[in-house]
C-alpha cells in the first residue's frame, strides 16, 4: 500500500491551459511571500490578520479572499466565454470538453462558495455587530474559526488546480456522474472536500451571528427597532442553521459512495439518485436566499440614507423576509420538474415558487416609497441599485416563468436558465455587495472611495451585463443547453455567443474601474478622511462611533429607544451625556483558529488522495487544538475603565 | 462631468437594449421555443406569452414608477416634496401585498390546470393509431427503437407527422435529458427508471433535439435529428430500414453502448424487442439478496 494514498507525480498537471494556470498561481503566492518578506511585514501580519479575532478584521479577510477568489472565478469566465465563441463547426476552441466541464464546475463553486459567501460574511462581519450596538459577536474565536476553514475549504479547492483535477459534473456535481464508476478521479473528492469544510464554516458562522443577534444586541433595540440589515441577517442565518446540515449530510453520503462502496446514490445496488437530487436542492434554494437576503438588507440601508428618508413599510419588510425565509424550504422541487414527478407535486411546487415573487415585489415597491418624495443622491451606489431593480424585476419575470412546470420543460438547463440565475445573481447578490462595500469602506478603513470611478463602474457593469447575458436569453430560446464545449455551426449560434464575450470584456473592464478605485482612494485618501465617523448623514448606530471603530468598538455602549435612533438623536442635536466608562472583557489573539483551519484543510487533503494516516493524524491534531482552546482559563483579558477613556479621548481628538 | 457621464452611459444602455431587440427579431424564425412545429411545443410556447403578458400587469407600472421617481426626487429638483418622515401607508402597502398576490392566483391557476393538461406522462388523444419509441441515452449518444417496427437507429429519429409519438426512456448510463425543443420540452432519462413523454409533430422538416443534462466528455456531441415526414415516407423508410445489414441483439448492443462520442446517425433492424426493458431491469438487480423495487412515478 502506497503511504501517499492515491497520490502520485502523475497528479501534476499535463495540459498547457492547467500548468499556465497553476504557474500563475504559485507565482501570485511567490510574490505574495516575496512582498510581505520585503516589506518585513510577517509580524504585522501575524499579530493583526492572522491570530486575530476582532470581527471587523475577520470581515476584511473575507472580503480579501473573495476577491482573490472572484478574479480566478472570473478568468473561469473568460475561458468559458472564448471556448464557446470559438468552439463551432469543425473547430473543437481551446480545451478539452472534459476540461471545459471542469472549468465550469469551478466557476460555479468558486463564484458561489467562495466569493459570494464570502463576501456575504464578509460584510455581515464588518457591519452587523456595529449596527447592533456591540463589542463583537458572541463566539469571537468561533468566528475566527469559521474565517480559517472557510480560508481552508478554498486552499483546497485551489490545491486541485495543481495537485490532481476537480469534479467535471457541475457546480452540484449529480450523481452518477460523480459515483466512482463515471467519476474515477479525484476531482469529486476535492469538491466534497472543500465544500464539506467551508460549509462548516459557514454553519459555525450561522450560530454564532444568530446569538449575536438575539444576545447581544444593546439596550432599548427591540426586534421591531432592529436596522432592517439586522433582520435580513437574522433571517439568512436561520437558514444557514437550517440548511447547512443537509449540505454536510449529503456531501458525506456521497463520499461512502465513493470510498467505502455504499450505494446511497448509485444507480444500481438500491441506490436512488433522485434522492441526492431532492437532497442538494434542498440545501441549495435556501442557499440562494442565504446569498440574497443580506444583499436586500444591504438595499434598504443604502436607499433611505442616500434618499434621505425613513425607509418605506418597515413592518412589510420584515414580515417579507420571514415569508421568504419560510417559503425558501418549500421549493425546492423547481429545480427538477423535469425528472418525471407527479402532476400534484409539480404543480404544488410551480406554486409555492410563484408566491415567494409577492414579498420579493413587495420588497421592491417599498424601496421604490423609500425613494418616493425624498432627495435622492445619485452616486455610485445608488446607479449599482437602479441596476438592480431592473435587471432583478427582469430576471424574476424569467423565474415566474420557469415557474410554470410546463413552461420549464422548454427552458430547463439551457442557456436561458443560466441567463437567469447570473441575472438575479449578479444583480441581486453582486451588486448588493458591490454597495455594502462602498457604503460601509469609510467606516472600516476610515477614509471614503472616490465616486467617480464608482460611477463608471457601476454604468459599464450594467452594460456589460446586457450584452453578456442578453445573447444568453436569446440562445436559451434557440435551444442552446448549459455546458456546451461544441456545437455544430448549422445551429446559428456563434455571433451570439460572440457578443456575449463582449460583454465578458465590458464586464472586465468596470472590475477594473472598481480596483482603480480602490488603489486610487487609497492613493488619495487624505482627501477623503473621514473624521466624523458618519460621511453618509447616517441613521444607524455603526456611524455613532469613529471610523475605523475602536478594537473594542464603543467606548459606552449605546443605548436606542427608536428605529433610526442615531438619525432621531442627530435631528434633536446629539446629546453627549455623561460617560462612565467600565471595564471591558477582550478576547486575546490566538492563532488556535489558524491552526484549527490548517489541520482541516489538511485532513480535507488527505481525504481527497485517502492518505489514511494522515487522515487520522490530522483529525487528531483538530481535536487537541479544540481541547486546548476550551481549557485555556486565561483565553480573555480586561482593558480596564481608565484604558478605555485614553484611547476614547484619542478617538475624539482626531475628530 | 456628472451629468455628461449619465447621459453617456444611459444612451449606452438604452442602446444595448436596442441591440438586443434588433438580435431578438434578426433571429426570430431560428429561435426554436417560439417556433414550434408541433402540439406540445405550441401549448407551451401559448403559456410563456400568457404569463409574460400576466407579469407585465406588474412589471410594466413598476418600471415607469422607478423611472418618475428616480428623475422626480433626485438631489438638487428642489420643486419636488420631500418627506423625510413618511415611512408607511397602509392603503399603498396593501395595494402591492394584494396586486401581485392576485396575479401569482391567476398564475397559480394556470400552474394547476396545465400541469395536468401538459403532462407528459398522459398520452395525446388522437384518431391516428400512436407510434411507440423507446429512448436510451448513452455514452455519449441516443439510441431509438421502434419495438413494434422492429427498427433501431442511433442519433437519428424518422416520424410521420399528425401523429402522437410515445416515447419510453431510460438510460444505460448517468442522467441525460431528452430535449427538442421544436416539439417538446424536456425529460430526463435516469438509468434504472422509465420516464415517458408523448408528442404530435404538426410540421414536415428536420429538428433537432440534444441533451440537456451534463452527462461527461461527449455531452455536446449528443444531438440527434428528428426527421419528420409524411406517412407513406415514413413507412418507406421503416421498410429500408427492416431491410439493413445491421442487426441489433443485446450483443451488438453491448458493443454500441461502450462510450463513444459524436456519432453518425447509423439504422439497424431490429431482432431483440425485449432490449429496453432488459435495460431497465439490469440495474434492479438486488445486491444483499433481498429485491429491492424502484418505482417511477406514474404522474
Amino acid at each position: 500500500m502506497n503511504i501517499l494514498g492515491k497520490l502520485s507525480i502523475n497528479a501534476l498537471p499535463h495540459d498547457m491551459v492547467t500548468l499556465g494556470g497553476a504557474m500563475m498561481m504559485i507565482v501570485a503566492i511567490i510574490f505574495g511571500i516575496f512582498y510581505v518578506t520585503y516589506t518585513k511585514r510577517w509580524s504585522w501580519l501575524w499579530k493583526e490578520w492572522i491570530t486575530t479575532t476582532d470581527h471587523k478584521k475577520i470581515g476584511v479577510m473575507y472580503i480579501f479572499v473573495s476577491i482573490i477568489m472572484g478574479i480566478r472565478g472570473f478568468a473561469d469566465v473568460v475561458l468559458l466565454r472564448t471556448q464557446q465563441a470559438t468552439s463551432v463547426g469543425a473547430s473543437h476552441g481551446i480545451v478539452s470538453a472534459n476540461h471545459f466541464q471542469q472549468i465550469f464546475s469551478a466557476h460555479g463553486v468558486i463564484m458561489i462558495f467562495f466569493v459570494a459567501m464570502g463576501f456575504l460574511f464578509g460584510i455581515v462581519n464588518l457591519v452587523l455587530p456595529l449596527q447592533i450596538g456591540s463589542r463583537d459577536v458572541a463566539f469571537p474565536f468561533l468566528n475566527a474559526t469559521s474565517f480559517w476553514l472557510f480560508a481552508a475549504g478554498m486552499v483546497l479547492m485551489n490545491a486541485s488546480l495543481i495537485i490532481g483535477n476537480f469534479t467535471y459534473a457541475g457546480w452540484l456535481s449529480y450523481p452518477p456522474l460523480s459515483e466512482l464508476k463515471y467519476s474515477p478521479g479525484v476531482g469529486v473528492d476535492y469538491w466534497i472536500w472543500s465544500l464539506q469544510i467551508a460549509g462548516l464554516g459557514s454553519l459555525f458562522s450561522g450560530i454564532n451571528f444568530l446569538v449575536t443577534i438575539i444576545k447581544l444586541r444593546c439596550k432599548g433595540m427591540a426586534l421591531m427597532k432592529m436596522p432592517l440589515f439586522t433582520w435580513s441577517v437574522f433571517g439568512t442565518m436561520s437558514l444557514v442553521i437550517l440548511a447547512f446540515p443537509i449540505l454536510t449530510v449529503t456531501l458525506a453520503l456521497l463520499y461512502l459512495d465513493r470510498t467505502i462502496g455504499t450505494h446511497f446514490f448509485t444507480a444500481s445496488g438500491g441506490g436512488n439518485m433522485m434522492m441526492y437530487v431532492n437532497l442538494i436542492w434542498s440545501w441549495g434554494h435556501p442557499e440562494v436566499y442565504i446569498l440574497v437576503l443580506p444583499a436586500f438588507g444591504i438595499f434598504s440601508e443604502v436607499v433611505s440614507v442616500f434618499s434621505r428618508k425613513r425607509l418605506f413599510g418597515y413592518r412589510s419588510m420584515v414580515l417579507a423576509i420571514w415569508a421568504i425565509v419560510f417559503l425558501s424550504f418549500i421549493v425546492w422541487l423547481h429545480h427538477f420538474f423535469t425528472m418525471g414527478a407527479g402532476v400534484d407535486v409539480n404543480a404544488f411546487f410551480g406554486m409555492m415558487t410563484m408566491i415567494i415573487a409577492v414579498p420579493t415585489g413587495v420588497k421592491i415597491f417599498n424601496w421604490l416609497f423609500t425613494m418616493f418624495r425624498g432627495r435622492i443622491k445619485f452616486n455610485a451606489s445608488m446607479i449599482f441599485f437602479l441596476g438592480f431593480i431592473f435587471l432583478f424585476t427582469l430576471g424574476g419575470v424569467a423565474g415566474v416563468m420557469m415557474a410554470v412546470p410546463a413552461i420549464d420543460y422548454q427552458l430547463h438547463n439551457s442557456l436561458f436558465l443560466v441567463a437567469h440565475f447570473h441575472t438575479m445573481i449578479v444583480s441581486g447578490v453582486l451588486f448588493g455587495d458591490f454597495i455594502g462595500v462602498m457604503y460601509w469602506f469609510p467606516k472600516i478603513f476610515g477614509f471614503k472611495l472616490i465616486d467617480v470611478y464608482g460611477r463608471v463602474a457601476a454604468y459599464l457593469w450594467i452594460i456589460g451585463f446586457v450584452v453578456a447575458f442578453g445573447p444568453l436569453y436569446i440562445l436559451g430560446l434557440m435551444g442552446a443547453t448549459r455546458r456546451l464545449d461544441h456545437y455544430p455551426a448549422y445551429t446559428g449560434w456563434q455571433p451570439l455567443f460572440i457578443v456575449a464575450g463582449v460583454g465578458v470584456f465590458i464586464i472586465a473592464l468596470a472590475v477594473l474601474f472598481q480596483f482603480i478605485q480602490l488603489i486610487v482612494s487609497y492613493r488619495k485618501r487624505n482627501d477623503n478622511i473621514d473624521i466624523t465617523g458618519d460621511p453618509w448623514d447616517g441613521r444607524t448606530l455603526e456611524w455613532s462611533t469613529s471610523s475605523p471603530p475602536p478594537f473594542f468598538n464603543f467606548a459606552i455602549l449605546p443605548e436606542v429607544s427608536n428605529r433610526d435612533d442615531f438619525w432621531e438623536k442627530k435631528q434633536r442635536g446629539l446629546n453627549s451625556n455623561n460617560k462612565e466608562y467600565t471595564d471591558i472583557e477582550i478576547v486575546k489573539n490566538t492563532p488556535i483558529a489558524m491552526y484549527i483551519g490548517s489541520a482541516a484543510c489538511l485532513f480535507g487533503f488527505s481525504a481527497v488522495w485517502h492518505i489514511w494516516w494522515l487522515l487520522i493524524l490530522s483529525l487528531i491534531a483538530v481535536i487537541v487544538f479544540i481541547m486546548i482552546r476550551t481549557t485555556d482559563e486565561e483565553t480573555e483579558y480586561i482593558l480596564t475603565a481608565s484604558k478605555v477613556a485614553e484611547i476614547d479621548k484619542k478617538v475624539q481628538w482626531k475628530i | 462631468m456628472k451629468k455628461t457621464l449619465r447621459f453617456i452611459f444611459i444612451t449606452l444602455i438604452l442602446l444595448c437594449v436596442a441591440v438586443f431587440g434588433t438580435m431578438f427579431l434578426l433571429h426570430g424564425k431560428n429561435i426554436a421555443v417560439l417556433n414550434p412545429k408541433g402540439l406540445i411545443a405550441s401549448k407551451e410556447k401559448g403559456l410563456i406569452i400568457t404569463v409574460c403578458l400576466l407579469i407585465s400587469i406588474v412589471v410594466v407600472p413598476l418600471f415607469f414608477l422607478t423611472i418618475f421617481t428616480a428623475y422626480k426626487y433626485r438631489e438638487g429638483n428642489d420643486g419636488a416634496n420631500y418627506s423625510p418622515e413618511w415611512d408607511s401607508d397602509p392603503l399603498l402597502e396593501i395595494i402591492w401585498w394584494a396586486i401581485p398576490a392576485a396575479i401569482i392566483l391567476v398564475l397559480s391557476l394556470i400552474v394547476w390546470h396545465t400541469s395536468s393538461t401538459l403532462n407528459y406522462y398522459k398520452p395525446i388523444k388522437s384518431k391516428v393509431p400512436p407510434i411507440t419509441i423507446q429512448v436510451i441515452s448513452l455514452d455519449w449518444k441516443w439510441l431509438f427503437i421502434y419495438p413494434k417496427e422492429k427498427v433501431a437507429s442511433v442519433n437519428f429519429i424518422e416520424i410521420p407527422q399528425n401523429t402522437p409519438i410515445d416515447f419510453e426512456l431510460t438510460s444505460d448510463t448517468v442522467m441525460n435529458a431528452f430535449w427538442i425543443p421544436n416539439l417538446a420540452g424536456q425529460i430526463m432519462t435516469m438509468p434504472g427508471m422509465e420516464t415517458k413523454i408523448h408528442i404530435l409533430a404538426y410540421n414536415k422538416g428536420t429538428y433537432y433535439g440534444v441533451s440537456s443534462n451534463i452527462s461527461g466528455s461527449g455531452f455536446a456531441g449528443m444531438r440527434f435529428a428528428v426527421q419528420v415526414s409524411s406517412l407513406k415516407n415514413f413507412n418507406k423508410w421503416i421498410e429500408s430500414a427492416n431491410r439493413s445489414s445491421n442487426i441489433l441483439t443485446m450483443t451488438s448492443y453491448k458493443k454500441l453502448a461502450k462510450p463513444s462520442s459524436y456519432n453518425h446517425k447509423k439504422i439497424y433492424s431490429l431482432k431483440d424487442t425485449g432490449l429496453f426493458n432488459a435495460i431497465v431491469e439490469n440495474y434492479m438487480v438486488p445486491v444483499f439478496g433481498g429485491p429491492i423495487m424502484l418505482t417511477d412515478s406514474k404522474g
